[in-house]
């Protein structure tokens, strides 16, 4: 039973108790994903499973056996940024840095649920395409709780980059 | 509080207020900031540029420590068990079946954990940061609901967080006060802030009031409220030898390890405790009783410890915001001059502990009356230590003064705006000091252009779209200027090539403010050195002094050591450039820092860079350490930063929904050092503040004393959608008697957001709300 972190491939934990947040941060060391809550309220933990947003504190492990799993420590192409993370920089888009790598991986999970014609609660039209409005973006993103309060700059971001082609 | 920590702060009080008298009648140059700082006159560079926090890259990658991601080898996770009282005594305690389970390294309560000295708390000592003046885990006291009572150490976190639900405890209740009734019956005193007595009284403020034509006299209520931080509180720490190795959270590092150093009875220099990376703190991350715990846990295992709170444990262990009760009553005449301002009520704090949350501070310095009364009373309860959170005092204290004007605003019939400008006070109106810098009015006027102020319906009620009722208001928000004591810089330069590199230390922490990013930007500026060739340490016991990220002064705490710093390495260059130096005769008043060497003030030609200078001496750097002045300038003038704040706000009239559509924020907050981060700091005070105007609140148990929403489901902060974009525009014009020009900008960002909230849902609908949070049943 194994795991595609980043395109490595790892073992799952013998303890089926084991979150994949707890898995990534404590058997992977790699801490780049963030325990905010393990409750799934706050969105610090998300990670993208074969390109869909999850959260990770959720989820456990062993039922990711053969999954590709990507954590913000896999979304830079070498010392390039993705034009995201670069895009949080430009904008502020973090002050503390602890609820980041939740946001951009989120970001980017929500833009591919966007572009798969997915409906928010606020979507005027349940069968129309999808057109990601700053509002459309803010309430997409909901479930990753910011508390430094880099709102805009996180929302400023997204419509700079991901969200520019499906953007309204 | 003991009688003799009493004592002791009243001392404190006494020596205070000796210097108090003194320092007003000094002449200015005596005072530091009494010649301006020189960076002041310098208007090019990068002081005030919009520029990327320097740590952009490691926080954007996932890179960056925080304190539960660094690793010893052989580490153990440990898990806590609280108490389910408010107050007695553990009678039974069974560890048994965790201490069979499996993994378990250790169970450790009160019977066997090592003995330890409480932590000095809060204010006692200089060094004290410890939540309360109670033991940890060293008898069978409970004190409060969801103080921890055992510790569990084990392999893994699952194998920890399993055993220490398998501890059973029994208790033997006692009689508790948890509800705000009982804590009034049991007594109420006058508060003690910081060694002084929160009041202020001049003139006849009730007989003024009385007489007075116009007048408003109401009850404001704010509710608990927690910090949460993003990222809940967690250390990882190891003995080593006979020092203790913590990589905590914290916002307050020097004196962390102080007060560890004194609960086990090491010397300072035996804990050693870094945090580079804080994720958020608002108040909060300081000493709790977790990382004593763990500490403790690790020295009689023998194993090196992880501790990360659960965010119910945060919740459990770590304060917030305590409830207020707030009278508010001015009197003006017909023209809107206050002729008496009273602001008095309550706030709950613990036996224990000596937080009287100040709500009056705020209300000191920013209106002129002839007669004021300002006080603030506690009630004790059996409840967490609260403590110190944004804006504490402040937050909450402008809440109640600002709602009361634009009350009075309505009764007399003048805009809101207009009468505060109204009654500004030529100085300050309780110790009659001068202000030191104060461009409120330029505030009030750009940011009512700027949002369209005068296009604001005169009476409540007057606009809708729909079922949106649409409303504005205004509030100010007010926040002092300190600079604590203690604060040590050492700056060293270190040959490059032909240049050279600059480190600039300091003992300070960094939570996302931006404060590291900040410091290399004014150290570049202030030794003439690209930003990319001047490094900043901070986050480390190891580094001389103390300072705090609190009270939004760290920013001008690093100044004025910096500034002494740099004074002393400019001597040590001038020694080491020696006679054949075109510099050679020259005093250190009558050289600066100028591109990459020193140059003499009045003729740049004459100069010499520091390579030159340090390789003529045959040395690969120099180095100077120092301590800042002595902060006088906080009893000479009078120094506040000032806000002015617009709020548009739609009302659904069928759900009692509020959303806040627009939100200026105006600031007056002397010269802004980096305008990129400065804004962040704003708009993250602002958006803290529209969470607590409309949504946050710790629900307390009044039966039993136990926190009933202790999970971010469950406490509502402000999401996505719940923020509009707001704009922030400020002055720029420098204080000239603080370091670089400068105020702290953490705090003012939260003050007058609620009222300025409330005001404009009043505008909307004509309902006035004078409990916190502004909630949708409160509307229909």
């Amino acid at each position: 039973m194994s795991l595609i972190v980043n395109g490595l491939e790892v073992p799952a934990p013998a303890d089926a108790r084991v979150s994949l947040l707890d898995h990534l941060r404590e058997g992977m060391h790699l801490t780049g994903t963030k325990k905010g809550c393990n409750q799934g309220a706050c969105g610090a933990c998300t990670v993208l499973v074969d390109g869909e947003r999850i959260l990770s504190c959720l989820a456990l492990a062993v039922q990711y056996d053969g999954r590709r799993i990507t954590t913000i420590e896999g979304l830079a192409d070498g010392d390039a940024l993705h034009p995201l993370q670069a895009a949080f920089i430009e904008h502020d888009g973090f002050q503390c840095g602890y609820c980041t790598p939740g946001q951009i991986c989120s970001a980017i999970g929500m833009v591919a649920e966007a572009k798969r014609g997915v409906p928010s609660h606020i979507s005027p039209d349940l069968t129309a395409e999808v057109r990601l409005s700053r509002e459309e973006i803010q309430e997409r993103m909901s479930g990753n709780l910011c508390r430094c309060g880099a709102h805009n700059g996180i929302i400023d971001a997204i419509r700079g980059t991901v969200a520019a082609e499906v953007g309204a | 509080m003991s009688i003799v920590d009493t004592a002791k702060q009243t001392a404190q009080g006494l020596m205070q207020g000796a210097l108090e008298k003194l320092v007003p009648l000094a002449p200015d140059s005596w005072i530091p900031g009494g010649v301006p700082d020189p960076l002041i006159a310098r208007k090019h560079g990068l002081i005030g540029s919009p520029v990327s926090r320097l740590d952009g890259r490691l926080k954007v990658t996932g890179a960056a420590p925080f304190a539960a991601e660094y690793r010893f080898d052989n580490m153990v996770y440990a898990a806590l068990t609280y108490a389910t009282i408010a107050r007695g005594r553990i009678a039974a305690l069974e560890t048994a079946a965790a201490e069979a389970a499996p993994g378990v390294v250790l169970v450790m309560t009160y019977r066997n954990a090592p003995r330890m000295a409480p932590p000095p708390a809060f204010g006692s000592s200089p060094g004290g940061v410890g939540p309360a003046d109670l033991p940890i885990l060293q008898d069978d006291r409970i004190h409060w609901n969801g103080q921890p009572i055992a510790c569990v150490l084990a392999e893994t976190q699952e194998q920890a967080d399993h055993a220490a639900a398998l501890i059973a405890i029994t208790y033997a209740e006692e009689p508790s006060t948890t509800s705000l009734t009982g804590a009034k019956a049991n007594g109420i005193e006058q508060a003690l802030f910081m060694g002084q007595k929160l009041l202020n009284e001049i003139g006849d403020p009730e007989g003024a009031l009385a007489a007075a034509p116009y007048r408003v006299d109401q009850v404001y209520r704010t509710p608990r409220h927690s910090h949460n931080p993003i990222e809940p509180h967690a250390a990882t720490l190891a003995w080593i030898g006979d020092e203790l190795v913590i990589h905590d959270a914290s916002q307050m590092v020097s004196q962390q390890a102080q007060t560890m150093a004194d609960v086990f009875g090491l010397k300072a220099e035996q804990v050693r405790l870094t945090s580079p990376y804080v994720g958020g703190g608002f108040g909060s991350k300081g000493l709790w009783d977790h990382q004593v715990i763990a500490a403790a846990a690790a020295k009689l295992s023998g194993r090196p410890v992880r501790i990360a709170l659960s965010r119910e444990g945060v919740y459990r262990t770590v304060g917030g915001r305590t409830l207020t009760e707030q009278r508010v009553a001015i009197g003006a005449d017909a023209d809107g001059r206050f002729q008496s301002l009273i602001h008095t009520g309550l706030a709950v704090m613990t036996p224990h502990n000596a937080m009287p949350e100040p709500f009056i501070l705020g209300s000191r310095a920013t209106y002129a009356a002839p007669n004021i009364l300002l006080k603030v009373e506690v009630a004790r309860m059996n409840m967490l230590a609260n403590t110190f959170m944004r804006a504490p005092g402040e937050a909450v204290g402008t809440f109640a003064l600002e709602s009361a004007i634009d009350e009075l605003a309505t009764e007399l019939g003048i805009d809101p705006v207009e009468l505060r400008i109204r009654n500004e006070p030529d100085k300050d109106p309780i110790s009659g000091l001068p202000f030191s810098s104060r461009h409120i009015v330029e505030a009030w006027r750009q940011g009512a252009a700027r949002f369209g102020w005068d296009s604001r319906a005169p009476a409540p009620a007057m606009r809708q779209e729909g079922e949106w009722r649409i409303g504005m208001g205004c509030a100010t928000g007010t926040y002092p200027y300190y600079r604590m004591p203690g604060a040590e810089a050492r700056i060293t330069l270190t040959r490059d090539g032909d240049g050279v590199r600059a480190l600039v230390e300091v003992a300070a922490a960094e939570m996302g403010m931006g404060t590291s990013t900040t410091t290399a930007i004014v150290a570049a500026e202030r030794l003439g050195l690209p930003l990319d060739w001047v490094e900043v340490g901070y986050g480390d016991s190891a580094i001389p002094g103390a300072i705090m990220a609190g009270g939004s002064q760290q920013t001008a705490a690093i100044g004025a050591a910096v500034i002494a710093a740099q004074g002393a390495l400019v001597a040590e260059l001038l020694k080491l450039a020696g006679n054949d130096s075109p510099l050679a005769g020259l005093s250190v008043d009558e050289v600066g820092c100028d591109a990459g060497g020193l140059a003499k003030l009045d003729e740049p030609a004459r100069r010499e860079s520091y390579a030159s200078i340090l390789a003529r001496a045959q040395r690969d750097s120099v180095s100077a350490t120092r301590p800042g002045s002595p902060p006088l300038e906080l009893m000479h003038w009078s120094m506040h930063s000032h806000s002015a704040l617009f709020c548009e706000v739609r009302v659904n009239a069928v759900t009692g929904e509020t959303r806040v559509s627009r939100f200026l924020g105006s600031f007056d907050c002397g010269r802004i050092l980096n305008a990129k981060t400065a804004a962040s700091q704003f708009r993250g005070g602002i958006i803290m503040g529209l969470g607590m105007a409309l949504m946050e609140e710790t629900q307390f148990d009044e039966r039993n004393g136990r926190i009933m929403n202790p999970s971010l489901a469950e406490y509502h902060v402000p999401v996505h959608l719940d923020v509009p974009e707001i704009d922030v525009i400020w002055t720029d014009i420098p204080d000239p008697h603080t370091p670089m020009g400068a105020h702290g900008v953490g705090e003012i960002g939260i003050t007058g957001v609620a009222a300025a909230v409330a005001n404009a849902i009043y505008n909307a609908t004509g309902t006035r709300v004078r409990d916190l949070p502004i909630t949708l049943d409160r509307l229909l």
